[in-house]
């Protein structure tokens, strides 16, 4: 059991810097084995520098990484040996067929010759590509290519298999064929995921870490986040709505909002449940309660809150004091 | 590791029309270029001997042709790579720049050896009716082998610095050609220094079948300078932003 617990990517503090601007500002975390982690983020704000610096394709401005045992920047050899990346564009040459590119593969990651049919045999039965070893890269279509570049990535056994929004440009169909590949990779590698479609890491993940403008702003696992997430609202529809504020007085309420017509999100204290008040308010005014259901949050709705409302807050007053100065200058450009 | 990049690097030229193209051509142009020296020496023949007279004057020829050649092979070596963002693949296998560098650079002078030993053929050939001298044969092709290698490391070199194999190609050939003629301006300045610095000043001495540690020592610094300077530019990229 003590096998499973082991540490198999250990990141420290670390940040990287293109000039002035920070991609990434001291970022920690650990991944277990057979763990399949997921990151989160919009676009920029940090995933793939995060997965480049992981792989060696980035040296860190500060920090330290260590994988399976191995420090990537003492020990590059061991460390990358240890790491299957698939980049967000799979690292194919188009000119080769599958097996010729698979093989080439396996010799780069020092697979010895006598072992390398079977380990690119291997490879290409988990991805589903043994049909097509003769075609050429370049005839396949981009559904294809993509898992040509996943049995690169796993083709000399890595414990870390890190991908970098592999579904993207993948047609719906596809995109399932690819998560369950995933899935089933996470069976003997451990998997780092980088995604900016929520769906993906609520269905594939056992972990998420949602990534904001360089920094980690969340690290749960799914089911501590779903249960959370829960706990902390109720949905209500009644026939006769009360006013706002008598909802808004009712102990342990934060707030009330419209989740959809007729239906209102009462969001609380996690510890302070107003339900039973609720209702017993409820039948006392005659507010007619027609549905109460726990609020289900959704991870969207978590993602957006943590990356847009708070970290556009922390914005420097001086930059939104200049957009106002610019504005104010406009309308004094516009009266002259 | 550098054998396997190599090798696979050799075998990429090959799958393009690109690399037979080049051979083709340049072994054409060069029987273009034999015929009438033969044809000379067969009317008059030359004191110096059939050698001297018609198979150094032809790996001169060569030389000039492959200025222009070289960049077209060079070119795509890091450019297409980092252009069709496959460079990862190398970078997040456990090898080291160096290992990646050396095993472009022999994956392309393997080509240029199988290029220059088929050049080698065609002068052969005179062994039907004539005698040749091999030492001076030898040397020249040595001379060749030194001269398109240090020509394919300023290539790589220029590979590494862009995306685009057309700027690549460009700017290697500037390069080589500003090597080159430098020996020109040499001989209007008449200063010894920049005669040092040509590029093919060097290879003269090589198709007069004199063997100077000094020219071999300048094409090892070429090479190993350019090679160096590759591997530190591809570090660059992973450390500075």
């Amino acid at each position: 059991m003590d096998m499973d617990n082991e540490i198999l990517v250990d990141v420290k503090e670390v940040s990287r810097y293109y000039g002035q601007l920070a991609a990434l500002e001291s970022i920690s975390f650990t991944m277990r084995k057979g763990e399949v982690l997921g990151f989160l983020g919009p676009n920029g704000a940090g995933k793939t520098t995060t997965m480049q610096v992981i792989t060696g394709n980035l040296a860190p401005t500060a920090g330290a990484i260590t994988i399976a045992g191995h420090d990537l920047l003492e020990d590059p050899r061991a460390a990358k040996g240890a790491i299957g990346y698939l980049p967000e564009q799979p690292p194919v040459y188009k000119e080769l067929t599958v097996d010729e590119y698979l093989d080439y593969c396996a010799a780069l990651n020092c697979i010895d010759r006598d072992k390398r049919t079977s380990a690119r045999n291997a490879s290409k039965e988990k991805c589903g590509l043994t049909e097509v070893g003769r075609r050429l890269i370049g005839n396949l279509s981009k559904g294809f290519q993509q898992r040509v570049g996943l049995a690169q990535a796993i083709i000399h056994m890595p414990p870390v298999v890190i991908l970098d929004e592999p579904t993207v440009g993948l047609d719906p169909i596809q995109i399932r064929e690819i998560r369950k590949l995933i899935r089933e990779l996470g069976k003997d590698h451990s998997v780092i995921l980088s995604t900016h479609i929520l769906p993906e890491v609520q269905t594939i993940c056992d972990r998420v870490q949602i990534i904001n403008k360089g920094q980690l702003i969340l690290s749960d696992t799914i089911d501590g986040l779903q249960k959370q997430l829960k706990s902390a609202s109720i949905t209500v529809a009644f026939l006769n709505m009360p006013h706002l504020d008598i909802l808004n007085d009712i102990p342990g309420v934060n707030g009330v909002e419209e989740a959809s017509p007729g239906y209102w999100r009462i969001l609380f204290k996690p510890e302070q449940d107003p339900t039973d008040t609720l209702v017993k308010l409820s039948v006392e005014n005659k507010w007619a309660l027609r549905e109460l259901r726990p609020g289900r949050v959704s991870l969207e709705e978590v993602f957006l809150q943590l990356t847009t409302s708070e970290h556009t807050e922390t914005k420097t007053d001086k930059e939104i004091k200049t957009k106002k100065e610019t504005k104010t200058e406009i309308a004094a450009g516009k009266d002259n | 590791m550098i054998y396997i990049i190599a090798s696979r690097e050799l075998r990429n030229m090959f799958l393009s029309p690109l690399a037979w193209v080049i051979l083709g051509v340049v072994q054409l142009i060069f029987g273009i270029t034999f015929y009438p020296d033969v044809d000379s020496f067969m009317r008059q023949p030359h004191p110096a001997g059939l050698t001297a007279a018609v198979v150094s004057p032809l790996f001169g020829w060569v030389a000039i042709l492959l200025l222009f050649v070289i960049p077209l092979l060079t070119m795509r070596l890091i450019s297409e790579e980092r252009r069709n963002k496959t460079l990862s693949l190398l970078l997040s296998a456990p090898l080291t720049m160096t290992e990646i560098v050396l095993g472009k650079f022999f994956g392309i002078v393997t080509y240029l050896l199988i290029m220059i030993a088929m050049l080698t053929l065609m002068p052969m050939s005179l062994l039907l009716g004539g005698t040749l001298d091999f030492g001076l044969m030898f040397m020249s092709a040595f001379g060749l082998i030194l001269l398109l290698a240090s020509f394919a490391a300023i290539g790589l070199f220029m590979s590494t610095l862009t995306q685009s194999p057309t700027l690549a190609a460009i700017s290697t050939f500037g390069a080589l050609f500003f090597l080159w003629i430098l020996q020109l301006g040499s001989e209007l300045a008449d200063n010894g220094v920049l005669v040092y610095l040509s590029i093919v000043s060097h290879y003269l001495s090589f198709l007069e079948g004199v063997f100077n540690t000094a020219d071999v020592a300048y094409y090892f610094l070429v090479i190993i300078l350019f090679l160096v300077l590759s591997v530190r530019r591809l570090e660059g990229d992973r450390l500075g932003g």
